[in-house]
């Protein structure tokens, strides 16, 4: 699907996930960097401190204080500590927050003991962003499938649990900007094989039916390259029969020794290629009508960082439109 | 029930320039418990029921696989129609079938984890009324359903129950996807930890006593500010119910913990040579090492063939993709229209030296993981999907010698 999707940054909160290996980072980081290029002030900010969002951008560390990636491009990490000394401070005006003393440990207490403490202040502070209009859009490097519903469900099953007090008054706000499609949505990244198809599939079905926020597109990354049309693949088993695998080495003026591992290497490309989209098909098949499906191709390079997140950019300006 | 040795003590550890010269069949004969560890996305569980399909089939005895979230094919891989809490014997016409005459058993579990917990509970809880009244509580079902860290706890606690049991020569595990990669490890301890708090304490104290510690009122003013004190009361009768099964618990956790620590448990690390998975699994084998727990091997998936970095057949690929034309007019002219030919030759060399791009990169991750553990096996990129035990058992071999 190419040329109608614009409105996927036209968001203010972006929920990116998948499950763990398909490259949710790299689309995320992709995701903040194009929006960005095209001139909307962007947060980008992962979510499970792993390091891979500075990765993608050669930051250094990211911190819950934002700091500048790009023009146009800040980058965070959440910090669900941070981001309830910034609640108490602002939201209840806590004066004797020095004397609370150790906040930390009352703080790993709660977390622990209370259901849903550390997705409300992780969704709480995305969604506090949102509301004050710091940012044209938020990306989030969301939590990999399965934690991310646990996330973005947590106001309305706070607002279930809990029935009186300055919580409840607090998710429902929160729970306005989740459920609206025209401000907040959820991306799944997925990959051309059967674990990811599959969870792509069961987490779809749980964001419709868990939690308020619509999902906006399924994106399928490492999509590789058709190397052959049916006339170019009957060339190819022709040069892989010994006697022309023997004329073609002549011709390149090498042995069948190297000759041979180039062509294995294209029969293999071509088997991965077709074993993977099988998993598409099926993607394709099981898919809601409604969910826009984006392939992004793999990206043969020599590096991560910058310039594969740019590549990556690149890539997804074409598929969404731009 | 076919027994093998178990009592081989292990060698005191070796010094740390290890050379990689065992072999995972060696690793699996003198172990009892293999964990294996890696991020999502790596083939961690196909590789640990591959290890336990190789173990069953070649060195006898009872072995189990414990897996975490199965895709739907690796059961029916291992002919069950789905996993359960309940261990289940894998039918040994699938070795026949596969050509494979087994020396002993395999089994396999899913961990459930809400399951799981509840027979913990039973376990634990002092009588009858505690037991229906921690069942019931929704604060239960929301910590034991959703919190990540439950998951870890009981994944190595019910890997402790099994072991304990002596019904299994061998368990190989399959540990949860892990938020953060080293969750599962520290979850026996944070788990005693947690029941022993002073703040646990501290919280329900005003519950149990109606006596208001003085220094831990502005935290129930703040608590109570931020939650309603009717759900901060109810967190507290849940862990007053709880409390009654610490040192059960406490002592539980301990045994856990000492089981990981054992010589005879081992841990394997799965990855692929993506940078991401890579660097996670260093992470891992750090972890390891600085918990004392033994790291037995290092299994790389989904390697790319080594033809990708030869030198010969680079050049060859270079030239088919610069040259295409050249080489198309020297071949006979059966093979079909020369334009046709030219595109087939450059498409070929392209590919090549696209793959190798990634190949390359993948050799310095691999060089780099590689220093570390005795064992290191590689799989190659597998051109299809595994369907079957047999498909299982072909992994298996090519990390098992």
């Amino acid at each position: 699907m190419t040329g109608d999707d614009r409105e996927l940054l036209d968001r203010r909160l972006l929920f990116v996930t998948g499950k763990g290996g398909v490259g949710k980072t790299s689309i995320a980081a992709s995701l903040a960097l194009l929006a960005s290029q095209q001139g909307r002030r962007t947060l980008v900010c992962e979510i499970d401190a792993k390091g891979d969002l500075a990765d993608a951008f050669e930051s250094g560390p990211l911190t819950f204080s934002p700091r500048e990636l790009a023009p146009n491009l800040l980058g965070m990490a959440m910090d669900t500590e941070q981001s309830l000394r910034e609640y108490l401070k602002l939201q209840l005006r806590v004066p004797m927050l020095g004397r609370i003393g150790p906040l930390a440990r009352t703080f790993d207490f709660v977390a622990d003991a209370a259901p849903g403490v550390k997705e409300i202040l992780t969704v709480g502070k995305l969604c506090y962003e949102v509301r004050e209009r710091t940012y044209d859009l938020i990306v989030v490097d969301a939590s990999a499938t399965g934690h991310v519903i646990g996330q973005l469900a947590a106001p309305q099953a706070i607002n279930e649990l809990v029935k009186v007090g300055r919580v409840r008054d607090q998710t429902r706000w929160m729970v306005d900007i989740l459920s609206d499609p025209a401000q907040t949505a959820a991306v799944i990244v997925s990959a051309p094989e059967e674990m990811p198809v599959s969870e792509t599939l069961e987490l779809a079905g749980r964001l419709k039916a868990e939690t308020d926020v619509r999902l906006a597109a399924v994106m399928v990354n490492k999509v590789l390259p058709e190397l052959f049309g049916r006339a170019e693949e009957e060339v190819f088993h022709a040069l892989q029969r010994p006697v022309t695998t023997a004329v073609l080495a002549d011709a390149v003026g090498s042995s069948v020794d190297q000759v041979g591992p180039v062509l294995d290497a294209a029969q293999l490309a071509v088997t991965l290629r077709r074993t993977r989209a099988g998993h598409l098909t099926r993607l394709r098949d099981e898919l809601s009508g409604d969910v826009p499906l984006m392939y992004v191709p793999y990206l043969f390079t020599r590096a991560h960082g910058v310039r594969s997140t740019r590549a990556m950019a690149e890539a997804l300006a074409a598929e969404i439109g731009y | 029930m076919a027994t093998r040795s178990t009592s081989r003590s292990k060698s005191p550890k070796r010094p740390k320039a290890r050379k990689a010269d065992g072999t995972l069949e060696q690793l699996c004969a003198s172990k009892e418990i293999v964990v294996t560890c890696g991020s999502g996305g790596v083939g961690k569980t196909t590789t640990a029921a591959a290890l336990a399909a190789m173990a069953a089939a070649h060195l006898g005895g009872k072995v189990l696989v414990l897996t975490v979230d199965p895709a739907k094919r690796l059961a029916t891989a291992l002919g069950l129609e789905e996993f359960g809490n309940v261990e289940t014997r894998v039918p040994e016409e699938l070795f026949t079938a596969a050509g494979v005459e087994p020396q002993g058993e395999l089994w396999a579990a899913m961990l459930d984890t809400k399951q799981s917990w509840d027979e913990l509970v039973r376990t634990h809880a002092p009588d009858d009324g505690t037991r229906e009244a921690i069942l019931a509580n929704p604060l239960y079902q929301n910590i034991t359903g959703k919190f990540v860290q439950s998951h870890d706890y009981i994944a190595m606690e019910r890997l402790y129950e099994i072991h304990a049991s002596g019904r299994y020569d061998l368990i190989v595990v399959d540990t949860p996807p892990t938020r953060n990669a080293i969750d599962f490890l520290e979850a026996p301890e944070r788990m005693a930890d947690f029941f022993s708090s002073r703040l646990l304490r501290w919280l329900i104290a005003p519950y149990k006593s109606r006596l208001y510690n003085a220094a831990s009122k502005p935290f129930y003013l703040i608590a109570d500010r931020i939650l309603g004190s009717q759900f901060l009361a109810d967190i507290a009768e849940f862990f007053i119910l709880f409390q009654t099964m610490y040192a059960g618990f406490v002592e539980r956790a301990e045994a856990v913990k000492r089981t990981l620590q054992d010589p005879r448990t081992t841990f394997m690390v799965v990855t692929t040579l993506d940078a991401a998975p890579a660097r996670e699994a260093e992470f891992f084998i750090d972890a390891l090492e600085s918990r004392r727990l033994d790291l037995g091997a290092l299994v790389l998936n989904k390697v790319l063939p080594e033809y990708f970095i030869n030198r010969g057949a680079t050049g060859v690929a270079r030239r088919l993709a610069s040259d295409p034309a050249a080489v198309a007019v020297e071949l006979p002219a059966e093979l079909g229209d020369p334009a046709l030919v030219e595109r087939v030759l450059r498409e070929v060399g392209e590919s090549f030296l696209n793959y190798r791009v990634v190949a390359t990169r993948e050799a310095e991750t691999r060089a780099e993981l590689s220093r570390q553990p005795e064992i290191v096996a590689s799989v190659p990129f597998f051109e299809s999907d595994i369907y079957d035990l047999a498909g299982l058992l072909r992994l298996g071999e090519q990390i098992w010698r």
